[in-house]
């Protein structure tokens, strides 16, 4: 019991990851900055802001609204990121549990932060939080089919198997997925799915800062911000750690291969730093036709490329 | 207090209101932002909504209309916030200090943290006025 309690809020779940994540949001931070002849904010500006938002602000209720489901939606966003945070990183640093990591469990416990961010911006009473939870309802009914289909691209690749440990083994025994045409496909498809799943730039009109005022998120004052913040910190590292787990080989835990690992989760942020520093924003109409067309597309290529075995 | 203190002036999120400004104003606040003068190597970031906020920008003079909508900003932003007046008009009224429409330089309407005078003030003026703010804070 205590030890599961210690997987869950210390390593490698809640603190671990959040910590993580804060610095790789220094790091997409800075690495934009750098992308446009910025200084940059820094090392510690994420915690900085985590703990401004949670100590010193006031956290104001909306008039028109529910109080307890506004209230409730950040902690649920955290519960369900750091439920998927421990499934991810449990067999990825190779600790044995009774639980192998089945990979639908974490496809579902994926969804809750969007769900309840969703959940938060309707009980708001606010109309541009109404028009950003809409969009990213639209946004995750675009994506959904697209990731499900990559996780079965990765499902078809190691034989039937859904368990992640056994997945992440497969790998470390022969060679990596992302070395096979297949593999490369499956990893543009899992980089955009990522992409909109963190909200980054092509795919952020849910939180247009622009248009509507960061969309879902216009009403949250304090320590309700400083969880969404934090469970947006959290699935900055854990949705990279997984795309690490499935295509390039999970992370080895002895000698030179921790800098590897490092380095593997540091280039997938990177990649996605990069795209959204080159990308405008999106309307969510070329959204849905660019996941439900073309990404799913590539998607089912990669799985008949599967199907002949290359 | 030291702790919380620390982590507040380490990162201050702007709000901007512009009044009836004639825009110089708004795009020398724009300047400081951008790569040349970069204010996020300090934890300043500019947000869009006032629920974020820990500093309100007042710019531009305020006349009879802008005088309610202040008001009803100042009292939606979370406490503690703290008001920059920017500009002649925002400090004193400038040339429009005997207007009709005038209703008041931005203190006689909400309480002012810092003045940072000029018509429009440089960027260079502005990083200034944050920098003594954040100590005096």
């Amino acid at each position: 019991m205590a030890v599961n309690l210690f997987y869950f809020l210390v390593f490698p779940g809640l603190l671990f990851a959040a910590t993580i994540g804060a610095f790789l949001s220094w790091f997409d931070r800075k690495i934009s900055a750098r992308v446009q002849f910025r200084k940059g904010p820094p090392l510690l500006q994420p915690f900085y802001d985590f703990f401004k938002l949670l100590l010193v602000k006031e956290t104001i209720l909306p008039k028109h609204g529910s109080p307890l489901i506004f209230l409730l939606a950040p902690v649920l966003s955290v519960f369900g990121a750091t439920a998927a945070g421990v499934f991810i990183l449990l067999p990825l640093f190779n600790i044995t549990t009774g639980f192998r990591g089945d990979l639908l469990v974490i496809f579902y416990l994926l969804t809750i932060p969007s769900f309840s961010y969703i959940i938060g911006s309707l009980a708001s009473g606010n109309p541009l939080a109404a028009v950003g939870g809409s969009r990213e309802m639209k946004l995750i009914l675009s994506y959904e089919l697209t990731f499900l289909l990559f996780i079965a691209g990765i499902i078809m690749k190691c034989g039937q198997e859904f368990n992640l440990y056994n997945i992440i083994q497969t790998q470390q025994d022969g060679s990596p997925f992302i070395g096979s045409i297949s593999g490369v496909l499956l990893f543009i498809v899992g980089i955009f799915c990522i992409q909109a799943k963190l909200a980054l730039v092509p795919f952020d009109m849910a939180e247009a800062e622009a248009e509507i005022t960061e969309g879902i998120f216009i009403e949250y004052s304090g320590a309700a911000y400083a969880l969404i913040k934090l469970a947006k910190y959290i699935m900055l590292f854990i949705l990279p750690a997984f795309l690490v787990a499935l295509l390039m080989n999970g992370f080895k835990l002895e000698g030179i291969n921790i800098l590897w690992a490092v380095l593997k989760v540091l280039v997938v942020v990177l990649i996605l730093t990069l795209i959204r520093n080159t990308n405008p924003r999106i309307k969510i109409k070329q959204a849905v036709n660019f996941f439900l067309i073309w990404m799913n597309l590539l998607a089912v290529i990669a799985l008949i490329l599967i199907a002949f075995g290359y | 207090m030291g702790f919380k203190n620390y982590c507040f002036k380490k990162s201050l999120w702007v709000f901007h209101f512009g009044g009836a400004s004639c825009n110089n104003c708004d795009i020398e606040i724009l300047d400081c932002l951008t790569p040349r003068h970069d204010l996020e190597r300090f934890g300043i970031l500019l947000v869009g909504s006032i629920r974020h906020a820990d500093v309100l920008l007042v710019n531009g003079s305020i006349n009879t209309r802008d005088k309610e909508r202040l008001l009803e900003i100042y009292n939606q932003a979370p406490k503690p916030i703290l008001v920059v007046a920017i500009g002649a008009c925002g400090c004193t009224g400038g040339i429009f200090a005997e207007g009709i429409t005038f209703a008041g330089p931005v203190d006689k309407i909400i309480p002012v943290n810092a003045y940072i005078p000029g018509c429009p003030p440089k960027p260079e003026a502005i990083i200034a006025g944050i920098v003594k703010l954040v100590n005096k804070s």
